[in-house]
Order: C-alpha cells, then sequence, then structure tokens
C-alpha cells in the first residue's frame, strides 16, 4: 500500500479532514482512479495544477509515474519561478 | 589538458561568457531594437481609473485620423470562457489574461489597457489616442490586501467565489483561494514552547525592475501566418498565450526570442504580444510597440504585496515546537497571488513537527502581479525568518547555532511535507558561521543580521540540438532565452561530454519554428533542465562519433572509446589505430553516414531544494532614518556551480534585489488609487553607490538526480535578504520593523517614539 498524504486544505473539502490515506496502486494514474472512487471529485482535483512528491522527490508531470508499495506520496500546488 | 581538480575540464571553470562582446558593443539585439520594412508602431489608451465600469468606447474619430492604420479594443478578441485549464507546463483561466491584456466591460487598475492603436508614427499614435471616447463609470476601489478582504470591500468580480473553502460561500467576494497546509498538532507544539514570539508584518508589492522595458513587433500576413519577436523568458509561452488569446493555431504563430534585458519572471507573462499581432492582423502591417518605463511600472505585474502573520514557539534548550502563519497576498486585477508557495516555502528550512500555514489569494485594483524570483516565497519567509531571530534572542542563543539546532536535513519532513533528500541547508549554516564576516566587530549604530532561505527549484520540458559542423566545431541550439548565463553553462556541460574546447560549442537561443518546445526560462530551471537535454543531446553525438570511427577502422563501435575529444581503440586487442579527432570524423562525415547531430526533448525531474545563509551588517543613521548597508554575505548551494561567476553574479543580484524590497521599494498609489511614482527616480532600487560588493560564497552539495550536481540558484538569493536586513536592523537600533519598507522616514518616526 502506498501512503496518500493530501494538504489540510484538500482533505477537508473532499475527505472530511483525513489526510493520511493508503492506497493499492502501481501508477499515478491508477492511484488517481483509486483516491476518485473513495472520495469522488478528488482524483480530478489532485489532476489540476497539482505537482506529486513521490518518496520525497517533486514531480511536476507525474502522468506516468510509477507507485511503489509502500511509497509516501504528497499532492503540492506546482511550482513555478520567476 | 588541464582539469579543475575533480576530473572535470570545464565544468566549475569561468570562461568568457559568449555574448559578451555583443553585449559590450552594442551589437545585441534587445526587444525594442528590431525593425522591419513597413513597420508602423503601436501604442496603448491606459485607464485612468483605478476601477471604472467601461459603458462604451469610440474610436470612430481615432480611426478617421490620417495615418492611422487600426484601433482595437477588447471587442477584437474572442471571448474566452472562464476556465482552469491547462496550457502546456502550466495552469491559466485564459479569460483572466485576456482581460488582464485588454479590459472588457471593467477597467480594474490605473493603468489597464482600454484600446491600442496602430500608425504610420508615435506622434499620430498618440494623437489618436486623445481621439478615442471612454465613457467610464468610476467604482469605488481597494489597494490594500487586508481591506479588499474585508465583507464590504468594493467588489472586483461579481462572480468571484473563493475557492478551498467549504461549503463555497454563496456570495462573490475579493478572495480568489484560501489554501492551508498543516502538520502534526499544532496545539500540543505550542503547549510544549516555552518561549513564544508572535508579530504580523505588512510587505509591499514590488516591481521586478528590469531595465528593459516590454517589446514587441508583430506581422501578420494575408494569408494568416504570423511571427512575433519580442523579449520574453518563453517563446515556447508566447506562442501558445498568443494563440490562445487571439483564436490563432499555434504552428500559424512563430516567435523569436530577442536578448533580454532582465525578466526575473516579470516576462514569464504577454502584454503587448497579443494586442500587436491583433493590430496587425487588422492592416497587415508590421506593428512595433515599446512600454515606456511609466507603462511598466503602471501595467506589468509586480509581485504580490502582504499581510503576514507569523507564530512561532520553542523550548529554552532551542528547540523549535510549532510554526503557524497567516499569508494574504495580493494577485492584483485577477487571481494568481503566488501563495501556494508562499505557504511552502514559509517555514521550509525548519525541521518541525507542528506546522500550520493558512494562505489567501485575493484580488485588489492592482496590476495583475507576475512571477518574480522565488515567487511568494521572500513574503513568508520574511515573516518566519523574523520570527525566528527573535526567538534567538529571547534564548540568549547565537543567531546561526539556533537555525543549526532546527535546521532542515536530509531525511526531514519538509513543514510541506515530503521528505528532503540531500540538501545543503546545514552547510550554509556552517559556512556562514565560520566566515570571517560573521566574526568582524561591529561599531556604533551598527547591527548584524542573519537569516536563511528556500526555494524548490524545477525541472521541466526542455529540447537541445547539438549539430556537429564541418571543421568540428559545433553548434548548440536550445529554446530558453539566456537571462542569467544559460549559454554559457550549457555550452560546458556540452565540451565537457564532448571533450572538446569551450570556444568549439557556438550556442544559439533557437525561434519557437526551429527547435523542439521548451518550456521557459523560470524557476532555476534552464542550466538544470535544459542542462540535461544538452548533456544527452552531447551524449548521443559522442555514441555517433564512435560509430564513425568504428566505420573508418572497420572496428565494432563497442571496441572505440571517446576520451577528450578523440576516438581510440578501447585496447589493444581493438587494433593499432591513430585517435581520430572530432574534426577529422567531422571532415568525412559526409562519407560515413551523413551529418552528425544529437537531438534530445525530455521533461526534466529531479530538480534539487536549494537553501542560502545571508549576513547582513548595517549602520543606522539616528538623525535621519537612514540605513546604510555595510557588509554583505551571502552563502548559497548551488548543487554544482558550473560556471561560478555566473552562480555569483545571480546570488549577489538576488541580494540586491531583496535589499532594495527590504528598504526602497514601494508603490505609492493617491487617494483614486493612481500610481504616483511610475518611474525609477521615484520608485528607488539600489544601484551600485546604495550597497557593497555582495560577497558570494558558494556551497557544493551536489543534487544526486543531474549528471554534475546542479540545483538551479537564481531564485533562492532573493528570499534572506528582508528578514536580514531587518534583522540587523533590530540589532543596531533595538527596533523590530515589521513593515517594509524599512524607508528613512519609518524608521525615523521609530526610532523617535521608541528610543
Amino acid at each position: 500500500m502506498a501512503k496518500v498524504l493530501l494538504t489540510s486544505g484538500v482533505s477537508q473539502q473532499f475527505t472530511d479532514g483525513q489526510t493520511e490515506i493508503d492506497i493499492q496502486a502501481t501508477t499515478y494514474r491508477q492511484l488517481l482512479r483509486e483516491l476518485d472512487k473513495l472520495y469522488p471529485g478528488l482524483g480530478r482535483e489532485l489532476s489540476i495544477d497539482t505537482a506529486v512528491a513521490i518518496d520525497g522527490e517533486i514531480y511536476q508531470e507525474p502522468y506516468l509515474e510509477s507507485i511503489s508499495a509502500g511509497s509516501e506520496i504528497y499532492f503540492l500546488p506546482r511550482i513555478g519561478g520567476g | 589538458m588541464t582539469t579543475n581538480g575533480n576530473g572535470l575540464r570545464w565544468v566549475g571553470k569561468r570562461p568568457v561568457r559568449p555574448d559578451g562582446v555583443d553585449k559590450v558593443t552594442g551589437r545585441a539585439q534587445f526587444g525594442a531594437d528590431f525593425t522591419l520594412p513597413g513597420m508602423i508602431v503601436g501604442k496603448v489608451l491606459r485607464s485612468p481609473h483605478a476601477h471604472a465600469n467601461i459603458r462604451s468606447i469610440k474610436t470612430e474619430k481615432a480611426q478617421a485620423l490620417p495615418g492611422v492604420k487600426a484601433v482595437i479594443t477588447a471587442a477584437d478578441f474572442p471571448e474566452l470562457p472562464s476556465e482552469i485549464e491547462q496550457a502546456g507546463e502550466v495552469v491559466l483561466n485564459f479569460r483572466d489574461m485576456s482581460r488582464n491584456v485588454m479590459a472588457r466591460q471593467k477597467a480594474l487598475y490605473d493603468g489597464h489597457a482600454v484600446a491600442a492603436v496602430a500608425a504610420t508614427s508615435i506622434e499620430i499614435a498618440e494623437r489618436a489616442l486623445d481621439l478615442i471616447e471612454v465613457d467610464y463609470e468610476v467604482l469605488p476601489h481597494v489597494i490594500d490586501v487586508v481591506e479588499a478582504m474585508e465583507a464590504d470591500a468594493p467588489l472586483l468580480h461579481d462572480d468571484l467565489y473563493t475557492m478551498g473553502v467549504e461549503p463555497t460561500p454563496d456570495k462573490p467576494s475579493n478572495v480568489a483561494k484560501r489554501v492551508e497546509f498543516s502538520i502534526g498538532d499544532l496545539n500540543a507544539g505550542f503547549e510544549m514552547a516555552e518561549v513564544v514570539v508572535e508579530r504580523e508584518f505588512t510587505t509591499k508589492p514590488v516591481h521586478q525592475g528590469y531595465i528593459e522595458p516590454h517589446a514587441a513587433v508583430a506581422s501578420a500576413s494575408e494569408d494568416g501566418l504570423c511571427h512575433i519577436w519580442c523579449t520574453t523568458q518563453g517563446q515556447f509561452m508566447v506562442r501558445y498565450y498568443v494563440s490562445r488569446l487571439l483564436g490563432l493555431e499555434v504552428s500559424k504563430l512563430r516567435v523569436t526570442p530577442s536578448e533580454i534585458g532582465g525578466g526575473f519572471g516579470g516576462k514569464t507573462v504577454v502584454y503587448l504580444e497579443p494586442v500587436a499581432l491583433a493590430l496587425s492582423m487588422k492592416c497587415h502591417r508590421p506593428v512595433k510597440m515599446v512600454m515606456s518605463r511609466e507603462e511598466v511600472f503602471r501595467a506589468s505585474g509586480p509581485t504580490s504585496g502582504a499581510h503576514v502573520w507569523v507564530k512561532m514557539g520553542a523550548t529554552k534548550d532551542g528547540r523549535i515546537t510549532a510554526g503557524e502563519a497567516v499569508l494574504k497576498y495580493q494577485a492584483g486585477a485577477v487571481p494568481g497571488a503566488p501563495i501556494g508557495p508562499g505557504c511552502m516555502c514559509a517555514f521550509a528550512p525548519y525541521d518541525l513537527d507542528n506546522v500550520k500555514v493558512v494562505g489567501f489569494d485575493v484580488v485588489t485594483n492592482r496590476p495583475k502581479v507576475a512571477a518574480y524570483r522565488a515567487p511568494g516565497a521572500p513574503i513568508s519567509e520574511f515573516g518566519v525568518e523574523s520570527v525566528v531571530d527573535e526567538l534567538a534572542k529571547k534564548l540568549g542563543m547565537d543567531a546561526i547555532a539556533f537555525r543549526e539546532k532546527n535546521a532542515a536535513r536530509e531525511g526531514t519532513h519538509a513543514a510541506y511535507g515530503p521528505t528532503f533528500g540531500e540538501i545543503g541547508y546545514t552547510e550554509t549554516l556552517r559556512v556562514a558561521k565560520e566566515h570571517p564576516h560573521y566574526q568582524a566587530p561591529l561599531g556604533p549604530n551598527q547591527g548584524r543580521g542573519v537569516a536563511s532561505g528556500f526555494w524548490f527549484n524545477i525541472g521541466g520540458a526542455s529540447t537541445a540540438a547539438l549539430n556537429v559542423n564541418e571543421d568540428g566545431t559545433t553548434t548548440l541550439i536550445s529554446g530558453c532565452p539566456d537571462i542569467g548565463g544559460s549559454r554559457a553553462s550549457l555550452s560546458m556541460m556540452a565540451a565537457e561530454v564532448l571533450g572538446i574546447d569551450v570556444e568549439q560549442v557556438r550556442p544559439t537561443i533557437a525561434d519557437t519554428g526551429s527547435i523542439g518546445y521548451s518550456f521557459l526560462t523560470g524557476g532555476s530551471r534552464v542550466t538544470f533542465a535544459t542542462g540535461m537535454a544538452v548533456i544527452e543531446a552531447a551524449n548521443d553525438v559522442v555514441r555517433q562519433l564512435r560509430e564513425r570511427a568504428a566505420k573508418i577502422w572497420e572496428i565494432d563501435v563497442e571496441a572505440v572509446v571517446w576520451e577528450n575529444g578523440e576516438a581510440k581503440p578501447s585496447g589493444s586487442n581493438a587494433g593499432d589505430f591513430e585517435p581520430l579527432s572530432l574534426s577529422s570524423i567531422a571532415a568525412t562525415a559526409g562519407k560515413t553516414g551523413g551529418p552528425i547531430t544529437g537531438h534530445v526533448s525530455l521533461n526534466a525531474q529531479g530538480a534539487g531544494p536549494a537553501f542560502g545563509t545571508h549576513i547582513c551588517d548595517v549602520e543606522v543613521d539616528r538623525e535621519t532614518g537612514r540605513v546604510t548597508v555595510l557588509r554583505y554575505t551571502a552563502i548559497q548551494d548551488a548543487g554544482k556551480a558550473i560556471h561560478p561567476s555566473y552562480v555569483e553574479g545571480q546570488i549577489q543580484g538576488g541580494a540586491v534585489q531583496g535589499i532594495g524590497w527590504a528598504l526602497n521599494e514601494e508603490y505609492i498609489y493617491d487617494e483614486d488609487g493612481r500610481l504616483e511614482n511610475p518611474g525609477f527616480l521615484d520608485y528607488r532600487i539600489p544601484v551600485a553607490s546604495d550597497v557593497p560588493m555582495i560577497d558570494a560564497v558558494i556551497v557544493e552539495v551536489p543534487n544526486p538526480k543531474h549528471p554534475y550536481g546542479v540545483r538551479g540558484v537564481g531564485e533562492v538569493p532573493i528570499c534572506p535578504p528582508m528578514s536580514a536586513v531587518a534583522n540587523a536592523v533590530a540589532n543596531a537600533t533595538g527596533l523590530r520593523m515589521a513593515d517594509l519598507p524599512i524607508s528613512p522616514p519609518k524608521l525615523l518616526a521609530a526610532i523617535t517614539n521608541g528610543g
């Protein structure tokens, strides 16, 4: 199981404040689908303007990333720069 | 051959910059330098009101003026739906962008474009602007972020409902978005605290202050093909944004970037480009538009002004137990303040168990903010680093020792969530502590401040092509405008891989029709991300060079190695051949398979976070309130400095911009919401005589995800200066200046009242 960690702001909107969710998924896209099943709308919300940190590394474009059992996954606002 | 001591021949050295001669001789073509045959000029009519309904715009008289070739208003732009959409690598609301480029129904700030003309001379264009009749209904306006959040504040948009709040509000407001980040148990953290500091801060919007104003030439031909030449941080960004704003197919628009005279984030958006093209599409003449400095200030993005509240607690032995912040950032006329990164960066330098940060993105009657080095981070980090300094003082601890005790390290859960890999924050603190500056004596009315800063750095999509020429020199083509020396760093990495002299690599920035897509120059990404594309392209060229040598020698390619710019047999078993240089292989390329080129497009992942620690000495004139920066040392983890002179330049530039933010810079509005200081005379950025030599110290903790360890350097150095200066002023005067800028009148008043 991978551990998904949401910001408190997102969790208040979609998961009744639950910020840690264990999900069985091997890819980023599967992860979004599973999250959407559990919390309708969350997968779509997290696919827009969001970066993902998988085991500490931030992916601005995680579409093709794979996920390992035990991975720690944070959804974050997408980062730009000046 | 000499190497720099770690087996590298070019990386880490300081060769002469490839664009240097053009820059110092005036040959370099900047945005305003470009001309075309038959070109006419465009000018923009701007709102004199901070907030007004536009009842009507009459352009007939202007259109009838001899010499006027085109007049446009918002009616000449497609009306776009309000929706968040993925636009390449960023997410945007093109309706908002369209309305910022040209006001539709409402003028939202002093300087907002409401119409534009193209004419055969500037004088005719300006006379034509005078002939345009705009019927305004002036509305109440709001400039301040806190006032804009009040329930009875003038409303900028009647369809703006706060996102991120559950349930969604049933009334519109100026608060576009609320975000929240928290970890741990904040109440428990504060209960553990034996010392607590809580303070409010304000920062002013500050302009990026690039010397070169926005400028563009646009040409639309009768067959629908369009070309824009402009100063920008991203030619592909301009191509896509303008295409969307004007309803064009992307393939019909070509964008060529000029040399760029500074951007710092302010040229990651479009202003004149779609206007110039819309004018050209009407008259089929090339249209040139150049902003005056006044227009740059009134109508192009500064960064947010903000209200920041920070509370932190610590135990008596110096361990921070909790950190909390509320950040209110101005977005300007339409949503989009950098509140997300502001929240995430606030406490990032520290290893904290209990954190909560709440942020608000708030619209006000000011120009829409644009990115500025480390967008959002300097503001929140100013508040936190000021409070960290106060905590250390209350605990009787040295400012650096307190930070070391709480510093984020490899394995630390960042305050914004993910676990840090290899990072160099503690290295910057160690170097700061050991630097002679930190021990140097201070005189009367002098104080020393320390502050740290953090930025993520980013990767993203980049393309690079490396062509081997007939004589063995090479041409390196990339798609990211060179703002901070990327042509030098990219050339050096290519030369390193190829094993040739860096002078044999000639770098070029290509237009959108000549290279594959590349995300814009920003976020400290080019040396990292485009550098990875260059390294892969060079590796591909090396592979082809080995193949050509193998064909010439009639041996297997596996029996050929590439060393020091030459193909050699891998060992005695491979055969006895004289090495083949790149030039000799290039000379026969036509016989061995044709041109040798490397071409790589990638989406670089693995950007390495970076930290910096700054030391600032100031002297305060207690009779005038003037703060003089006496000495400034900026230490930063660059991962690996490809060209240390450019890294030092980035660090020095960021530090000086931060000093200006701390001491001088602010927009001053009159009671009608009109900007009163739209020029460098009254909006005072630091000049050389205002600052000492910034001592830039490079720390190198390599990013393991980059072949040479690059992290990116352009963003971090603007994060610490505001608090380094404020902390120094506090130590010099005993006064905590929480409202920026710490200008002489403000500090004098504080000294008079407090001392």
